[in-house]
């Protein structure tokens, strides 16, 4: 108990960042995760990092860029309408295969939106945001210690695939403060690789590039990363149930939201329905498999989001009974509170 | 054992402060606790608040739809949050900016802090009036949390927390 | 025997996919050149943009990567911060650096980002077929402008090493052209210093280069390198926009 400390989700994942190497942070300010940029721009500098504030979140993904491609480990974050404007250089990120993680602290969207909590960009996070047959590797932490846990763990993951990982959260995990324990200081040297951009001495020149002109050198670059990807898919695969062994009515949340639910589900098993809650914690890989198993022989499977429906779709796939599957949501920032999801699921 | 704490009032009277002040506190106590602030725009010139959740459990939702506690620095507070305490619940209202309430803890924090010397100590003064009718969270940890959320600042201002701390165990109703 | 001229090592000895007359090449063999003189080859990092010098990458023989449109400044300031020992140059076009990367090229510059930056301005969009770019000339016919670039609907050509002079983090501005011999050697003197200023640490240097495209004026190869002389230079005045002081 000796170690906590109380911070809030965006101190969490900077600090997370920090203790798991990463020495290049680019960003620009934006609420609600203003909190990063200026920890950022002090911490780096006692830990001999380098922290920019760019021009623009366009600027901030190619800065990310640059210093990913010389195999250093580099992150940006931001909130939706930023995230928006990184898509191009997150396709770009993808397609050339530089390691990088994206911290996204989501508010009310669409447009300029507002600044409360919000999970509506999971189709943009989940689906490609950008371009191109690309995937990233999504975490949905929903409480601020796995912020901390999944931010430490995303640089190693995103370097195993050659991926960019994006931790998913919402204005509610970012502002809210809870006990934590930071993990140890990574010693981190840079990666050693037969890639990384660092000047041709003793060796061949290297080129990172996204362009594949040629007859088919596209299709092959592109079968090439579905590997990687299909790789990830049966690796990194993480999911939470709670009281699912008897459920007759299942939830389904991510992120912070999936907390709420976990009270309905006590509250709901008070009042005698036999609830049960499944979690994914990677968006994607989805784990619909899980998901189909643990949903076989629920009445109903209520899912629940803050958004107008968008993991929905994704567990309509994933079971065997889609029919069965409704959704209670609120959207443009709006917080479903618990007692309305227990009435909605009883 | 679960305390549902709400504390509301304008920008610039403690409120987030107070509330990390008790989150800390309570975390040290090697309790579970989540704290929830407004943030934005919001908070700019008009009223602050925060959400703390204290328990013996982990906590689920961070979220406040019902409090135990609430703590209005001013009438505005008052009016948006009374309806939401349950049903003996507790309420501290600061009477130098918010009309008494029978059965509550009335207590004007601000007169106090000014009388103290510092108009920004009113938060502190409030959480001793709270404490003084239901120790959610002894007072001795209490005490002992103030040096270390005071860490680095000057002997001065913890002396200041301290008395108003104690004013305000000593002046409520 | 007296070796007069070879290939410069940082140069791959391939053919190039750029049209007859084109000024790329040459702007090509004076970095390669300035680099082997400069003995930075094994240390050199390249940033290639998109545009017609998309595939710079494929003729230099050192590290070499790719940005997305416009963005390499930043990008080429990712590099630098990751690794300052190292000698990190952008190379940009018109379309590149004055219309999609004007953010990037604006702040890079203000933060004085010890990076160098080759500019080459052909006053068109080669690469896409021939439409207007930020420098293209008042009356220049282009795919977009076909009655002639209008100030009235088009503005004027901008006008890029007079809009970064005034910043104070921009330490060497040069504006040169290859379209004669004597042009050619003095704006390998300008890279060569711009190269210099970033190995002393100096800080942001950008030199800009007018460059024939016959393809898309429409006109032979010698006939643009006399356009270059006789209408560009009117618009672009060739020459020192701000020199190198030496902090």
């Amino acid at each position: 108990m000796k170690n906590k400390e109380l911070v809030c989700g965006n101190i969490a994942f900077s600090e997370a960042a920090i203790r798991g190497g990463c020495r290049y942070y680019y960003g620009y300010p934006i609420t609600p995760q203003n909190e990063v940029t200026s920890y950022m721009s002090s911490r780096m500098d006692e830990v001999g990092g380098v922290f920019l504030q760019a021009e623009s979140e366009i600027a901030s993904i190619n800065m990310v860029f640059g210093a990913a491609l010389t195999g250093a480990r580099a992150m940006t974050s931001s909130s939706s309408p930023g995230i928006s404007l990184m898509q191009e250089g997150i396709s770009y990120l993808a397609a050339c295969e530089l390691p990088a993680v994206i911290a996204n602290v989501m508010r009310g969207g669409p447009g300029l939106g507002n600044i409360a909590p919000a999970q509506s960009d999971y189709f943009q996070a989940v689906k490609g945001g950008g371009h191109g047959d690309y995937r990233l590797i999504v975490y949905a932490p929903s409480t601020v210690q796995e912020v901390v846990d999944y931010t430490y763990k995303s640089f190693s993951v995103a370097e195993k695939y050659r991926m960019q990982v994006m931790i998913l959260m919402d204005g509610l995990l970012g502002q809210m403060m809870e006990p934590v324990v930071f993990p140890e200081m990574v010693e981190f040297k840079g990666i050693k690789s037969d890639w990384s951009i660092t000047g041709c001495k003793g060796r061949a020149p290297r080129l990172v590039r996204s362009l594949f002109l040629g007859r088919g050198v596209l299709e092959d670059h592109n079968k090439k990363l579905q590997e990687k990807y299909k790789k990830a898919e049966e690796t990194e695969l993480k999911y939470e149930t709670y009281k699912t062994e008897d459920a007759e009515v299942l939830l389904t949340s991510f992120g912070i939201c999936a907390r709420f639910c976990r009270k309905a589900v006590d509250l709901l098993r008070e009042k005698g329905v036999a609830a049960g809650l499944f979690r994914p914690v990677t968006l994607w890989p989805f784990p619909g498999d899980k998901l189909f198993k643990v949903a076989e022989n629920v009445k109903k499977i209520v899912c629940v989001e803050m958004n107008a429906g968008q993991m929905v779709e994704d567990v309509r796939l994933s079971v065997s009974n889609p029919e069965k599957v409704s959704f209670f949501g609120r959207t443009g920032g709006g917080i479903p509170s618990v007692s309305k999801i227990v009435e909605f699921a009883k | 054992m679960e305390e549902r704490i709400v504390i509301s009032g304008f920008g610039g009277q403690g409120i987030i402060a107070l509330g990390k002040f008790i989150a800390l506190t309570a975390m040290n106590s090697d309790k579970h606790v989540t704290y929830l602030p407004s943030y934005g725009a919001e908070v700019r010139g008009g009223t602050a608040n925060c959400q703390i959740i204290i328990s013996d459990e982990e906590i689920a939702s961070p979220c406040i739809e019902d409090m135990d506690i609430l703590i209005a620095m001013n009438q505005p507070s008052f009016d948006r949050f009374c309806g939401n305490v349950v049903t003996g619940g507790l309420i501290v209202v600061n009477t130098s900016l918010a009309a008494a309430k029978p059965g509550a803890v009335n207590i004007p924090a601000t007169e106090i802090a000014v009388s103290l010397g510092e108009k920004k100590i009113a938060n502190v003064v409030a959480l001793g009036a709270l404490l003084a009718r239901e120790e959610f969270l002894s007072v001795k940890d209490i005490k002992d949390a103030l040096p270390v959320v005071l860490k680095g600042r000057c002997e001065k201002i913890l002396r200041l927390n301290v008395q108003a701390l104690n004013a305000g165990l000593r002046n409520s109703e | 025997m007296k070796t007069l001229y070879k290939k410069p090592e940082s140069l791959n000895d391939i053919v190039t996919h750029y049209c007859p007359g084109c000024g790329h090449g040459i702007v090509h063999r004076l970095i390669a050149e300035v680099i082997d003189e400069l003995n930075i080859r094994e240390k050199t990092i390249g940033v290639a943009p998109v545009g017609c010098a998309v595939l710079a990458y494929n003729y230099f023989n050192f590290d070499v990567t790719e940005a997305a449109h416009g963005r390499a400044p930043a990008v080429a300031t990712g590099i630098k911060r990751a690794l300052p020992d190292n000698f990190v140059f952008s190379y940009q076009g018109d379309g590149d650096l004055a219309a999609i990367g004007t953010g990037e090229i604006i702040h890079a510059a203000n933060r004085s980002e010890n990076i160098s930056v080759v500019f080459v301005n052909n006053t068109v969009y080669g690469m896409t077929g021939g439409q207007m770019a930020p420098t293209t000339l008042v009356g220049q016919k282009t795919l977009t402008s076909p009655g002639g670039r209008s100030s009235c609907t088009a503005g004027n050509p901008v006008k890029v090493c007079e809009l970064l002079a005034p910043l104070e983090g921009v330490k060497y501005l040069y504006r040169g052209a290859v379209s004669s011999p004597s042009k050619i050697n003095t704006v390998k003197k300008a890279i060569k210093q711009s190269f210099e200023i970033q190995l002393a640490g100096g800080g942001f240097s950008l030199v800009e280069i007018l460059a024939q495209c016959p393809t898309y004026w429409g006109m032979t190869p010698c006939e643009s390198v006399k356009h270059i002389e006789t209408e560009l230079v009117k618009t672009f005045p060739l020459g020192e926009i701000k020199k190198w002081k030496k902090e």
